[in-house]
Formats: structure tokens, sequence, C-alpha cells
């Protein structure tokens, strides 16, 4: 039975660039239906797991299934036929810059279905106005703020329903009210239309408010995997330097480096 | 510094893999675009923007080159043909090195200029912003989305560029040699149409065309794909298509001529 409810399935996963590990026997379950937040330090490799998850990526180690197929050994169309049931939100929107505001909405029912047009207009108009920016459907994307732009990106990832939905930090660089919208958005979608949401995300006030379960992400493992009752309560050192936004902590602030004194001295 | 011989050779060695690494990947992505021209086909609505970008945006500059070439060719031929009293072939003389050779070549090299470099641009910051990955992420190919639309383009516009090209060549020509020099109107397109041969000549000339038009564009899209995501990287990729096409345009043009013309007569 619980095999049936974990929609995605992360098993023993490694994922380098060239030399530098980046996921190290990585294992997660994410069960139907759940709103799960995933958080972790700055080049962290949280990004790295959407792909992995959305067959962008592909681990050198390790099994990621998702709706119980192996997304790393599937074949072109069949990952095609998956992504139809998977949307994603792009960590800086990734809208369509040749294509208005409208069009780009309606990208994803001109490519993948048969629909009129009095019918994509009307679907278009829905998804615009559930984000707040139906009025600028004929902008061009060079005429919108980030915020909107991420807005837009939202509706366009929304357009076929899909069953899972990957957001590559939502939050950034919007205005309260906005993250608010949003974060309302995304628990409205996931329980209106039964999805699962990966929200990969440093707006901690947001994602406890959202999440269902939250895990942080730390060399390449799962540091822990709590539910926002238990973040709130937790006094793991690591845990509330997240909370609390400590610069210093067991996480380093820095990338790896050589030793500072000696780099500068160098030149 | 002295120079360590294993290091040379080292990097010598590193300098031969990554260009075969390259061009290896350059066969597999040519093989990739073509295996999907299909699609574009089926639906041909894709490549009517991308000739217009591509193709009707260059027509202002190909013509007017090919109005100077023309004359300049005019001048020139003429004082050579004076020479030996035979004027009246200015026309078959401008006609011919229109046709056979300068229209494909220079249309090519303008073409790489003017519109594979934007191609190419537009390719590369596609990468950068996601928008391909976004694409791919919606179970949309941007190989048949993107890239295969762009390079039927040029394979489409580059003979009627060139055709072009070659008109107003003999225009230009006929403006110099018959209007302001004064030879004979009649033996100018006589001699023009009695000398210029279908087979041997005009599609010979198409030929060349085409096969700049597949070199030119799978260059412009390749780069554009592969492009370093940055704005760097970008420009990198851009001058590096106008550069590669330009060349691969010259040495292309050197073997098919050597194929098409020797040992005619
Ligand atoms: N294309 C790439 N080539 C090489 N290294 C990369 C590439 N993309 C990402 N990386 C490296 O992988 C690491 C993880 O990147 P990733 O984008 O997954 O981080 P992230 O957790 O999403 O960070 P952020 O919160 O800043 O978005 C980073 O340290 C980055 O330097
Ligand atoms: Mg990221």
């Amino acid at each position: 039975m619980s095999e049936r409810q974990d929609i995605i399935r992360i098993e023993n996963v490694r994922f380098a660039y060239g030399e530098r590990p980046i996921l190290d026997e990585l294992s997660l379950t994410i069960r139907r239906g759940e709103i799960i937040a995933i958080m972790g330090a700055s080049g962290g490799g949280k990004t790295t797991l959407l792909g992995l998850i959305g067959g962008r990526l592909i681990p050198s180690a390790g099994k990621v299934f998702v709706e119980e197929q192996n997304v790393p050994s599937l074949s072109k169309s069949a990952l095609y036929a998956l992504r139809r049931r998977i949307g994603m939100l792009f960590q800086f929107g990734a809208l369509f810059t040749d294509l208005s505001v409208f069009e780009n909405v309606a990208f994803p029912y001109r490519e993948q279905t048969d629909l009129s047009e009095d019918m994509i207009r009307t679907l278009v108009l829905m998804k615009l106005e559930a984000v707040g920016l139906r009025g600028a459907a004929q902008l061009m994307p060079s005429e919108l703020s980030g915020g909107m732009a991420r807005r837009v990106a939202l509706a366009r990832a929304i357009t076929l329903d899909p069953s899972i939905m990957l957001y590559d930090e939502p939050f950034t660089g919007l205005d309260p009210i906005s993250v608010g919208i949003i974060g309302r958005l995304i628990k409205r979608l996931n329980a209106a239309l039964g999805m699962t949401s990966v929200i990969v995300t440093h707006d901690l006030n947001e994602t406890l408010r959202l999440a269902d379960r939250v895990v942080v992400l730390s060399a390449g493992k799962v540091y822990c995997d709590l539910s926002p009752d238990e973040i709130r309560a937790s006094t793991d050192p690591f845990i509330r330097q997240f909370a609390d936004g400590l610069p210093d902590g067991p996480v380093p602030f820095h990338y790896p480096a050589n030793d500072y004194v000696g780099d500068l001295l160098a030149s | 510094m002295k120079a360590d011989p294993i290091a040379l050779l080292t990097s010598l060695g590193h300098a031969v893999t990554s260009r075969l690494d390259r061009l290896g990947l350059a066969t597999r992505f040519a093989i990739a675009v073509f295996s999907v021209l299909g699609v574009v086909f089926v639906r041909f609505g894709l490549i009517i923007r991308e000739l217009y970008f591509s193709g009707v945006r260059s027509l202002s500059i190909v013509i007017v080159s090919g109005l100077f070439v023309g004359m300049v060719l005019a001048v020139q031929g003429y004082e050579v043909l004076q020479r030996y009293g035979s004027t009246e072939a200015l026309g078959v003389i401008v006609a011919l090195s229109l046709v056979r050779e300068l229209g494909p070549v220079v249309t090519a090299l303008l073409f790489a200029g003017r519109a594979s470099s934007a191609v190419t641009a537009e390719i590369g910051l596609m990468r950068a912003t996601d928008q391909l990955a976004a694409m791919d992420m919606m179970a949309v190919d941007p190989l048949a989305r993107v890239i295969a639309p762009r390079f039927l383009a040029a394979i489409f516009s580059l003979p009627l560029l060139a055709a072009l090209f070659s008109a107003a060549g003999i225009v230009g020509a006929w403006i110099i040699g018959v209007k302001l020099i004064g030879i004979d109107d009649g033996a100018f397109w006589s001699q023009m149409q009695a000398s210029v041969d279908v087979r041997i000549d005009i599609v010979n000339g198409v030929l060349k065309s085409v096969v700049f038009g597949v070199a030119v564009g799978l260059i412009s899209v390749f780069e554009g794909y592969f492009a370093v995501p940055t704005a760097e990287g970008v420009s990198t990729a851009t001058t590096r298509t106008v550069v590669t096409s330009s060349l691969a345009v010259l040495l292309l043009d050197l073997v098919l001529t050597v194929m098409m013309f020797r040992g005619l007569n």
C-alpha cells in the first residue's frame, strides 16, 4: 500500500560535476499529495536534485523513481510522457523572451493539446487570473519585473494541471504580499488538484506555514526530515542556524578555498 | 622560463583531444538534428518566422552587395576584354562569375555575418536563461522546436538569396556596361543566354548554395546550443560562428569547385 503512495523515491543517488561531488548517497521519499520543502545552503545541490527528479540530469549511481518509473533509464518518449505530468518553475522564470505573456502561458496548450483557440484563450486567462496577471497578458517578458515574471512562469507551469510540481525558489525576489499569494496558490493547487509539490526555498517563514515536511540537505545528504513544528522546536545547532539566519555555525558561508591570508599574500 | 617537454606534450595532446571531442559532439549533434527534421516539415509554420528573420531580413544587404559586386566586375571585366576587342562578352564573364562563384560564396559569407551570428546569439541566450531547459521540461524537444527550424531556414534561404545576389549583380553590370560604357544591349544579353548552361552553371551554383546552407546553418545552431551560458560565452560563440562559417564556406567552395568544374571542356 505504501508503495502506491510514494510518488517520488530517490535511492542512494550520487551526482558530481566533474570531480566535485554534489549529492552523495542521497535517499528521499515523497508521498502523493504532500508539500515538501527542500532547504540547504546555497550551492548545496537543491536545483541539482530537481534536475534529477525531472530527468534533466543523470545520477552517476542510484535510482530515481517517479510514479514507479526509473527516470534515468527512460527512453526519450517515455521521459517526455512522464514530463507532461510534471510542472517545473525555474529559479529565474525562464519565460520565452520572444513570446508575449499570453503566448508563454498558451505554449503548453499549443504544443501538447488540440484545443480550439477559444478554449485556449479561456484557459490562459484563467491561469493568469490565478496569479493576478490577467491584465499583463499582452506584455512581453522584457516588460515584466522579476516577481511578475516568476508569477507568469508559475501560470505556465500549471497549464496542463500536472500531478507533480517542482518549484525552484518560488519566493526569492518577491514582495511579502506576492510571497503570501504564491504560497496560498501552491497550497490551493495542491489541495484542489491533488498535486504533489516539491519546493526548493530559502524562505523559512513561508516554508513553515506551507510545507507538510521540511528536508534539509547538507554535504550531499539529507541532514534531517522534519515537520514544521519539529523545526520550530528543534535545538539542533545546524537547524537553528537556518531558522535564525546566523552567519556562523555548522554551515560554512564560504565556498571551499585556500587559506585567506595565504591567498592575499600570494600575489 | 624553461620549457618542460612533458608539459608541452600534455598540452598538445589536450588540444588535439579536446578538438576531436568537439568534432565528435558536433557529429552527434548533427545526427540528432537531422533525425528531428521530419517534425518541422509536419509543422511548417515553425520555419516561416525563421525564414523571415534569416532570409527576408537579409534581402537588402544581399541585393545591395550584389549590385556593387556586379558593377565592379563590369568595370574590371571591360578593362580586360577591351584589350582583346571582345567587350560584348562582358555579360558572359559577369554572369558566369556570379552564378558559379561569387553568388553562392559571397552570399554565404554575408549570411554568416548577418543571420547566422544572430541565430547563435539567440539560441545561446535561450540556453543561458534556461528557456531551452524549460521547454525540455514541458516535454517539447528544443531540437525540433528551436534548432531544426533555424537550421532548415538557412538551407532554404541561401540558394534563394544567392540567386537574388547574382540577379542584382547582373543588373549592376548591365548598368555599368550597357548604360554607362555603351556596350551593345543585344550582345550583352544574347551572349549571356547562349553561354550560361543550366546544368553546368546554374544547377552547380544552386548546389553550392545548398551545401553552404547546411554548413552555415549547422555551425550557427551548434555554437548557440553549446554556448557557455554566460554573456561572455554567448559573445565568444557568436564570433566563432562567423569565423568558422566563413572558413567552412571557402574550404567547401574549393572542394566543390574542383569536383564540379575540373575537366570541363
Ligand atoms: N553546469 C554546472 N557545471 C559545474 N558545476 C555546476 C553546474 N551547475 C551547478 N554546479 C555546481 O553544483 C553545485 C550545486 O548547484 P545547485 O544549483 O544544485 O545548488 P543550489 O542548492 O540550487 O544552490 P542555490 O540555493 O544557490 O540555488 C554548486 O556548487 C555549483 O557550483
Ligand atoms: Mg538553485
